[in-house]
C-alpha cells in the first residue's frame, strides 16, 4: 500500500520568528526546556506542514506549558491524558499536523497506558519525551525514570524502584520510530526532530532535560561536556557506530552482546564494528542499544525507523472504502433499511 | 384452531432459560412478528452479567418480556403468559407471572439433577401451584431432539432448536401466524438450508403440539391492534437509537461524527453500532480505557468533529477529571450514559436511575454542564439528537442520561425524515477574523466560537488552567469569578432554548406525579389508569434536567402534593428540592436494579390520595 500523506503543504517558507508567540515564557533559567523550545520552533519550518494545520498537544508538568510559547493551535491537557486528546484530534482531521509533548512522569506514570497504546498503535502523533528524572512542577519528588536509589523528596531512603527506559519501553510497545536528543545540543535535536514527522507512524523523541532545581546534572555523566564524546554516540543509519574524542572508539556485537572497543588495540578494526541500521524489523539490537549505559555510550539520534503501515492511513483507507460502498448513503437510509412497515 | 379467543388490550409474554436457551432471540422473534402485524410493542431483557454461568443454574438464568397489544408505553408488569425453558427458570421467574397465568415448562428438562441444581428438594408443581397457574408440561426437548434426529441433524444443532418449539407454542396461544419468522429465518440461514428446514420443522411442531393441548385451548389470547399515527415504523433499541440520533446530528450539523469509547455493560452497543456505520462518515475509536474514550472525544471536538462518548456509571466516574477539562475549553461533547444498578460494578445489567447526582455534580470546581434524560427507548434517537443540537450550538459538555431498561430494551420507532428534524447550526468561528477571541461571547447565549485547527489566523491555546477571555492564562481574582460566572451562565441561558415543562393526566389534581429518563411508560400508564378509575392525578415527566425547564417552579407550586419518583434514593427529589424549597415533595424510590411496575406505582399514589 502506497504512503499517504494527509497533512497540506506550506504555501511559504516560514522561519522560526514565525513560530514565536507573545507569551512570556516562564521556565527557571537555565532550564533544559529553554533549548528544547528552541529546537522546536527550529524545526517547524523545515517540517514543510502548513503552520494552520500544526498542533500541539501537552499534558501536565513543567514541560507541558510549551504550546503557550508556541504560535500554533494548542491544546494544554490534563496530566497523563496528552496522547489520548491528540490520537482525537488526529482522527476527527488527518490533516493536522499533531506534536505531543510530555514530561517523564507525565508521558510514563499517570500517562503509560496511552503512551502505550498509541505507540502499539502507530498513527501519525510526533511524541516528545522531556526526561528530566524528576517530578519538578510539584518540586522534587521521584519519577518513572528516576535513578534506582537516587534520594528525592518521597524517596528520603532512596528509591527502591526499578526505572523505566523509555527508548525501551516505547520499542516493547512495538514502536516503528524512537530516538534519543539532549537538550544542551539544539542543533542535533532539531534534525532528529525533523526527521520525526517524516515517519509514517508514530515517532517517540526522548529528549534528556535538565532540571536545574530539582534533579540538576542527573545527565551530566554522560552530557558533560568533558565527558560527552566518551559517553556518547550519535548514531547515523548505515554509519559504524564510532564515538569518543579520538574518534577511535566503537560499538562491536561480541555473539552475546554489545562492547566497547578501540580500533587499533587487541586487533580491532574498522571492519568488527557494527554498522548501525534503523530499519531492521527486529527490536533486538535496537534494545541493546537503547539500553547502553555505564561502560556503553549512551545512544543518541535515531535508534529505530521502521516501515508500518500507519494507523492514520489504515483508517483512512477504511474510512474511503466504506463511504465509497457504504449500502446507506444517508441516515435517511439507514433509517428506513431492514423491517419497517406503514401504518 | 380453537374458537374461543379471549380479546384482550395487550398480552405480557415472558421467555425464560439457561443462558444460550435462544430466550433473547425467541423474544425478538415474537415481538418482531407482532409489530409486523400491527401490534404496539416494548421488550425488556432481563438477562445475568455472566455469559454462561453454570448450566441450570439460577445464575444462568436469563430472560426477555415482551408486551404487546394497543398504547404500550412499558415492557409490562407482570406476564399473562411465562416460558421456562429448565427448572432453574421456572423456580426464579414464576414471580414474575400472573396468578392464572399459563406457564409452558418444557418438562423434559425437570430431571433430578437439574431440580437439585435450581434448590428444589421436592416436586416443584404442587397442588397449589397447579391450582394458581396453568401449568403447561411440554415435551420441548424430545419433541425437538424427534425432529432432529428425523433430519439427520447433529445433536449440537437440534439442541439450539428447542426455542423454536417453545415459540411455536407462543404463536398459536396468541392467535399469530408463523411466516413473518419463516421469512426471518431464510434470511438469517440463506446460506444454510438445513437449518432454515429444521428451525421450521421445530417451529410448526411446537405450533401444532399447542393445538392438542386442551389447557392450551381455553387460553388462546389475541392483543388488540394498535392504533398509532400514520407513518413509517420499525422496531428499535434504545442503544440504537442513541447511535442513529448522533449520526443524524452529525449528518444535519455538517460536523464529522467522532465516538470515543470504552465497552462497558450496557453501554456498549451504542459503539458496535456506530463501528458499522463508517460509510455514513461515523469515525469510531475503541479506546484502551474510558479516559482515552473521553480524552479522544475532546480532541476530536477541539479538532472540530461532533465528538461523543458512550458510557455508563463506573466508566462515568473515571471521565469526571476529563469532563471537567471540557467544561473548561468549553468545547462541544456529548456524553452518553447508560445508566446501570451501582455503586461501583453493582448490577451491570440491571437498570437504575442512580447516576444522575454524578452526571450533576461530579467534578471538582463549579464545573457546570448541561443534563438531559431520554424517556423511552425510540426517543433516545431524539435525545441524542437534542444533546448534540445542545453541546453544537451552546459549545458545552452534555450529558445524556438513559438506562439499561430503555437501551436493550426495544420499542416501535415513527420513522422521521433527517431534513424535518430541527436544524443544527455549529458556532463555527470565521477564518482570518481580526477580532476572533477565544471566549469572545455571544451576547445571548453566552456561547464561545469555535475555531478549528487548520483555520487561518484563528491559531489559538486552550487547557485546563483559567484563561481570560481574550484567551492567555490568568490567575487574576476577579477574571476567575467572571469566567466562573460566565460558564455557569450559559449552562442557564440554555434554558431560554427549551420548551416549557407539560402537565398530563388530570391538570386540576391534588396530586402531582413527577418523574424523569427512563421510568415514562410505567408513570404514564398509572397515571392514565388511576385517572381512568376517577382519581385524580396530574404527571409532568421531565427529559431537561439541567438546566430545568424555566416554568419548572410555577408547575410545581400548583400542587398541594408531589411525589417525585425515581430508581435511586431520591437524587432527582433532592435537586428539585434545592431549587424549590417552598415546595414539599414525598418521593417513591425503587433500587432494585428493575424497573416500575404500575401497580406499585398506582398502590403508592392512592395512599398518598387518602392521607
Amino acid at each position: 500500500m502506497a504512503a499517504r500523506h494527509f497533512v497540506p503543504k506550506a504555501e511559504c517558507e516560514y522561519t522560526k520568528a514565525d513560530f514565536q508567540s507573545d507569551q512570556m515564557v516562564k521556565w527557571c533559567p537555565g532550564c533544559g526546556d529553554h533549548a528544547i523550545l528552541a529546537s522546536l520552533l527550529n524545526t517547524f519550518p523545515k517540517t514543510g506542514h502548513k503552520k494552520e494545520n500544526i498542533l500541539m498537544v501537552s499534558g501536565i508538568g513543567c514541560s507541558s506549558r510549551i504550546p503557550y510559547y508556541v504560535d500554533t493551535y494548542g491544546f494544554h491537557s490534563i496530566h497523563g491524558r496528552a496522547c489520548a486528546i491528540a490520537t482525537g484530534a488526529k482522527l476527527a482531521n488527518p490533516e493536522l499536523s499533531v506534536w505531543v509533548n510530555m514530561g517523564d512522569g507525565d508521558s510514563m506514570a499517570i500517562g503509560g497506558n496511552h503512551l502505550i497504546h498509541a505507540v502499539r498503535r502507530n498513527q501519525d502523533l510526533n511524541i516528545t519525551i522531556f526526561n528530566n528524572e524528576i517530578y519538578g512542577l510539584t518540586k522534587g519528588q521521584y519519577s518513572p525514570t528516576t535513578k534506582f536509589g537516587q534520594v528525592t523528596k518521597t524517596s528520603p531512603f532512596g528509591t527502591i524502584d526499578y526505572p523505566f527506559n523509555p527508548g525501551e519501553l516505547v520499542m516493547s510497545a512495538q514502536g516503528t520510530f524512537s530516538a534519543r536528543a539532549l537538550d544542551c545540543v539544539p542543533g542535533p535535536t532539531t534534525d532528529i526532530m525533523t526527521r520525526a514527522p517524516q515517519h509514517d507512524g508514530t515517532s517517540v523523541v526522548e529528549v534528556l532535560q535538565n532540571c536545574m532545581i530539582f534533579n540538576d546534572k542527573t545527565h551530566a555523566a554522560i552530557t558533560d561536556r568533558a565527558v560527552r564524546d566518551d559517553r556518547t554516540i550519535v548514531l547515523e543509519h548505515g554509519k559504524p557506530m564510532i564515538f569518543g574524542k579520538e574518534k577511535n572508539r566503537g560499538i562491536r556485537f561480541n555473539g552475546r552482546c554489545l562492547e566497547a572497543v578501540t580500533i587499533g588495540e587487541n586487533g580491532i578494526t574498522l571492519d568488527d564494528i557494527m554498522v548501525h541500521d534503523e530499519t531492521t524489523e527486529d527490536t533486538g539490537i535496537h534494545m541493546m542499544l537503547a539500553r547502553m549505559c555505564g561502560e556503553l555510550p549512551a545512544a543518541l539520534g535515531v535508534i529505530r525507523n521502521v516501515k508500518e503501515d500507519s494507523y492514520t492511513q489504515l483508517y483512512e483507507d477504511q474510512m474511503d472504502e466504506c463511504m465509497a460502498t457504504g449500502k446507506y448513503k444517508c441516515v435517511d437510509d439507514l433509517l428506513n433499511s431492514g423491517d419497517t412497515w406503514e401504518v | 384452531m380453537a374458537e374461543n379467543i379471549i380479546h384482550q388490550n395487550d398480552i405480557v409474554v415472558r421467555f425464560a432459560g439457561d443462558s444460550g436457551d435462544g430466550m433473547q432471540l425467541s423474544g425478538t422473534l415474537f415481538s418482531d412478528a407482532s409489530a409486523l402485524t400491527g401490534n404496539d410493542i416494548a421488550t425488556f431483557p432481563d438477562y445475568p452479567a455472566e455469559i454462561r454461568a453454570p448450566h441450570n443454574t439460577i445464575a444462568g438464568v436469563s430472560g426477555y418480556q415482551v408486551h404487546v397489544g394497543n398504547h404500550i408505553y412499558s415492557s409490562g408488569d407482570k406476564c399473562d403468559i411465562l416460558v421456562a425453558m429448565n427448572p432453574a427458570s421456572f423456580k426464579s421467574n414464576l414471580k414474575w407471572a400472573k396468578k392464572g397465568a399459563v406457564v409452558i415448562v418444557d418438562i423434559d428438562t425437570f430431571t433430578d439433577e437439574a431440580m437439585s441444581k435450581a434448590g428444589y428438594t421436592s416436586d416443584p408443581f404442587t397442588d397449589e401451584l397447579e391450582r394458581e397457574y396453568a401449568i403447561v408440561k411440554a415435551p420441548v426437548t424430545s419433541f425437538t431432539e424427534k425432529i432432529g434426529k428425523e433430519q439427520g441433524a447433529d445433536k449440537k444443532v437440534y439442541e439450539k432448536c428447542r426455542n423454536m418449539f417453545a415459540l411455536g407454542i407462543i404463536f398459536y396461544m396468541t392467535h399469530k401466524q408463523l411466516d413473518q419468522t419463516f421469512a426471518y429465518l431464510e434470511r438469517k440461514f440463506a446460506k444454510k438450508p438445513e437449518v432454515v428446514k429444521l428451525n421450521k420443522a421445530v417451529l410448526t411442531e411446537g405450533y401444532e403440539y399447542a393445538d392438542k393441548v386442551e389447557l392450551i385451548h381455553s387460553h388462546i389470547i389475541e392483543a388488540a391492534h394498535a392504533e398509532m399515527p400514520k407513518g413509517r415504523y420499525r422496531n428499535i433499541t434504545g442503544n440504537v437509537a442513541t447511535a442513529w440520533g448522533l449520526l443524524a446530528a452529525s449528518e444535519r450539523s455538517g460536523r464529522r461524527l467522532f465516538l470515543g469509547s470504552y465497552p462497558i455493560t450496557p453501554a456498549t452497543d451504542v459503539m458496535v453500532e456506530l463501528s458499522k456505520h463508517k460509510g455514513l462518515g461515523a469515525r469510531v475509536f475503541q479506546a484502551e480505557d474510558e479516559i482515552a474514550g473521553i480524552c479522544s472525544a475532546i480532541g476530536a471536538s477541539y479538532a472540530g468533529a461532533l465528538a461523543c462518548t458512550s458510557t455508563s456509571g463506573p466508566g462515568l466516574s473515571l471521565k469526571s477529571e476529563a469532563l471537567g477539562l471540557a467544561v473548561m475549553t468549553e468545547l462541544p461533547l456529548v456524553v452518553v450514559d447508560v445508566q446501570r444498578g451501582g455503586p461501583s460494578t453493582g448490577l451491570p445489567t440491571k437498570t437504575e436511575q442512580s447516576d444522575l447526582n454524578q452526571a450533576l455534580y461530579g467534578r471538582n470546581g463549579e464545573a457546570p454542564l448541561v443534563v438531559v434524560a431520554a424517556s423511552s427507548s425510540a426517543n433516545c434517537f431524539y435525545w441524542a439528537y437534542n444533546a448534540a443540537k445542545i453541546a453544537l450550538e451552546h459549545m458545552t459538555p452534555v450529558i445524556l442520561l438513559t438506562d439499561g431498561y430503555l437501551g436493550n430494551g426495544s420499542q416501535l420507532f415513527r420513522i422521521p425524515k433527517v431534513a424535518d428534524l430541527p436544524s443544527i447550526t455549529p458556532r463555527l468561528a470565521t477564518p482570518n477574523d481580526p477580532n476572533y477571541r477565544p471566549f469572545r461571547r455571544d451576547p445571548e447565549t453566552f456561547a464561545r466560537e469555535w475555531a478549528l485547527p487548520g483555520m487561518e489566523g484563528l491559531s489559538h491555546r486552550v487547557g485546563g488552567l483559567e484563561k481570560c477571555p481574550d484567551g492567555p492564562l490568568s490567575t487574576d481574582p476577579e477574571n476567575h469569578a467572571l469566567m466562573t460566572y460566565n460558564r455557569q451562565e450559559k449552562v442557564n441561558r440554555v434554558a431560554n432554548n427549551i420548551p416549557d415543562q407539560e402537565v398530563t393526566g388530570n391538570p386540576d389534581a391534588d396530586l402531582l406525579v413527577v418523574g424523569w429518563g427512563g421510568t415514562a411508560g410505567a408513570l404514564a400508564l398509572a397515571v392514565e389508569e388511576m385517572n381512568n378509575e376517577g382519581k385524580k392525578v396530574a404527571y409532568t415527566h421531565f427529559n431537561y434536567i439541567c438546566p430545568l425547564p424555566k416554568n419548572t417552579g410555577d408547575i410545581l407550586r400548583k400542587y398541594k402534593k408531589i411525589v417525585v419518583c425515581e430508581l435511586n434514593n431520591g437524587q432527582f427529589a433532592g435537586y428539585l428540592r434545592t431549587q424549590f424549597p417552598e415546595c414539599p415533595m414525598k418521593q417513591y424510590n425503587k433500587i432494585m436494579g428493575l424497573p416500575f411496575e404500575v401497580g406499585e406505582l398506582k398502590d403508592c399514589f392512592t395512599k398518598i390520595l387518602g392521607e
